[in-house]
């Protein structure tokens, strides 16, 4: 009978990425609830990352190898996971719920003849042992529990920040079993990974930062946004979907494709609040939320929120601003 | 080339959300669609390689009849036909049901390219695309932000997180989830509306809803998140006393002015 969780590793450039030690946490947290062993497994040519991770309280590391996992490929990866998987029979599959993880887990579900548990905030097992997966739906506005009747194995991501990367257990050193696994043709060939050209504005070292969403309507009133920006002394910055549009440059994008920022002040006008714009700059000292809707999810991580028009209160606050700055 | 777009319909962006009584799924009586904004970018990304490299463009979405404003829409913008997979069920399986059915249906077009957007802004499972690549066995790549189809192998541009990219070469026939920005979309002209009318729509029922049996991810429950902050609320409802009492907030209490 199949048993045990499996959790995936995922590594970029020589190091593991922090999100990998929040899925390490959440696997460890369900192998608690569930009394189930937890295995870590690291796709790569060689042992050497495995060795790494075997700090982690483990019953065992599994070295995936193949010349062939020398970079990413969904294609590549996705062979050696489907291997692993077969060869451990686990009862969960754990993985991060990250851009490359996206890219491969759902072709890896697919060979098993089922999809993932995709983008999961929360877990509750019973003693039963029975699990019930909380997701968030709507970009953020609502939170969905899916169980799921699939045998094993269940394939499960979670999302950036769900789990504490801190919590995740050290143990006595787990032993690392190196397992040669067979991958097939590899069809798509990456070139090496880069970054566009020196952004112009660097973000990070802002103190305020007034950043825009969708609300703003339209790019003549991204003004009114300025002149508040102006009066703070700030910086204007904004949520993906304006810089799609070509309203702003694409570097005063905050958010997991954009600038993480970290001002004493944010302040959000029209944005919803999506994951991932809240990435970006959920480690902001204060953060002020202006949005019309009250159950809009930026509310959920601001210090001070007005519930109402931005229009309304642009212009007030900018002057309110310079009176008290005198 | 000929390039299949997979589009849904979902929520209105700004739609008030109200969850129904069996607090399954929201309330869906007076609510307002449109198209997902990842597919939208995906059409406009379909129509600019057919104006440079010629070819189709055909357009597919999955759902009840109202669904036929995403595809009259797409058509109308220089979509060439379409493909509505019929089912008032549809609108609600899971990625692995949705991929199994329409690899079904579009399978015995023999495209060079299938895009489709990277997520839905409702389920938002992001594996539709992925897991129909495998079902119709093509390469793939997804959050692509670029496409170069010019040469004999496909090269498109993926993004990373925090500003990262790379590029990736591929043979097609590929499938390639698109996302939002790619480029700047397109509005349908009243010509484009016109010729719409004349368009092929060609109508397609599934067999069943859940072409595998038993559902992978059943929602048993959905509910308003619990907030995990105090947030205070200023100008109870009046958003200029809002603002006059923030800015002494930021002054007082947060010390930034
Ligand atoms: C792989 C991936 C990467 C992504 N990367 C990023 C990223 O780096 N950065 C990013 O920001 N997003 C990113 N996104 C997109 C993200 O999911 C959201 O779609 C986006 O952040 C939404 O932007 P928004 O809040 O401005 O727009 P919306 O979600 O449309 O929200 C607009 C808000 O404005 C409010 N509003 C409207 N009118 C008014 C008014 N007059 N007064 C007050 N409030 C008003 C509405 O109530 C609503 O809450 C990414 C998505 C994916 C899938």
């Amino acid at each position: 009978m199949s048993n045990g969780i499996l959790v995936f590793a995922e590594h970029r450039a020589g190091a593991f990425n922090k999100i990998t030690f929040e899925a390490i946490a959440a696997a460890q947290q369900l192998g608690t609830s569930l009394k189930q062993p937890v295995t870590a497994v690291v796709l790569n040519k060689d042992a050497g990352l495995a060795r790494e991770i075997a700090a982690f309280n483990f019953d065992k590391v599994i070295s995936a190898e193949n010349d062939k996992l020398a970079e990413y490929t969904p294609d590549a990866y996705t062979d050696a996971m489907q291997h692993v998987v077969r060869a451990l029979d686990p009862r969960y599959v754990i993985m991060p719920h990250t851009y490359l993880v996206r890219d491969f887990a759902p072709k890896l579900a697919a060979r098993f003849g089922r999809s993932v548990v995709s983008d999961c905030l929360r877990f509750a097992a019973d003693d039963g042992g029975s699990v019930v997966f909380s997701r968030r739906i709507f970009l953020g506005k609502i939170d969905a529990d899916v169980v799921t009747e699939d045998e094993s194995p269940v394939f499960a991501t979670f999302q950036s920040g769900a789990f504490r990367g801190e919590q995740s257990e050290k143990g006595t050193g787990a032993p690392v079993e190196s397992m040669a696994v067979e991958i097939g043709e590899v069809r798509m060939h990456p070139e090496p990974a880069f970054q566009e050209v020196k952004q112009a504005v660097d973000l990070s070292k802002a103190d305020v930062i007034v950043a825009i969403g969708r609300g703003i309507k339209s790019q003549e009133h991204i003004a009114l946004a300025e002149q508040l920006a102006a009066a703070l002394g700030g910086d204007l910055a904004a949520s993906r979907p304006i810089c799609d549009a070509g309203w702003l440059p694409i570097d005063r994008q905050i958010g997991s494709s954009g600038q993480t920022v970290a001002p004493k002040l944010y302040i959000a006008l029209g944005i919803s609040g999506a994951i991932q714009h809240l990435v970006g700059m959920k480690n902001a000292g204060t953060i002020v939320a202006v949005n019309k809707d009250p159950e809009a999810p930026i509310f959920d991580i601001a210090d001070y929120g007005i519930v109402g028009d931005l229009f309304d209160v642009i212009p007030t606050l900018t002057e309110e601003v310079k009176k008290l700055k005198g | 080339m000929k390039i299949i777009v997979l589009m849904k319909q979902v929520a209105n962006k700004d739609a008030i959300l109200r969850i129904n009584k069996a607090a399954t799924w929201i309330e869906e009586a007076d609510l307002t669609y449109e198209v997902n904004e990842s597919d939208g970018y995906a059409l406009e990304e379909a129509l600019r390689l057919k104006e440079k490299l010629g070819g189709e463009v055909i357009v597919c979405s999955m759902g009840p009849t109202r669904v036929k404003s995403v595809i009259k829409d797409a058509l109308a913008r220089g979509a060439d036909r379409a493909i509505h997979v019929v089912g008032d069920e549809l609108a609600h399986i899971g990625p692995f049901a949705a991929a199994t059915i329409l690899a079904e249906a579009i399978k015995g077009e023999q495209s060079d390219l299938v895009l489709t957007g990277l997520q839905s802004d409702d389920y938002g499972f992001a594996q539709t695309g992925v897991i129909l690549a495998e079902l119709l066995g093509m390469p793939h790549a997804t959050i692509v932000i670029e496409v170069d189809a010019s040469g004999e192998q496909l090269r498109v541009k993926r993004e990373l997180e925090n500003g990262w990219y790379q590029w990736y070469t591929m043979p097609r026939p590929a499938l390639l989830t698109i996302q939002s920005g790619i480029s700047q979309i397109r509005y349908a002209t009243l010509k484009g509306i016109m010729a719409a009318k004349k368009k092929e729509i060609r109508e397609v029922t599934p067999a069943s809803a859940a072409p595998n049996g038993g559902s992978h991810q059943r929602v048993t429950k959905i509910y308003f998140p619990e907030k995990t902050k105090q947030t205070q609320f200023l100008g109870n409802g009046d958003a200029k006393a809002g603002a006059v009492q923030l800015a002494e907030k930021l002054r007082s209490e947060a010390r930034i002015i």
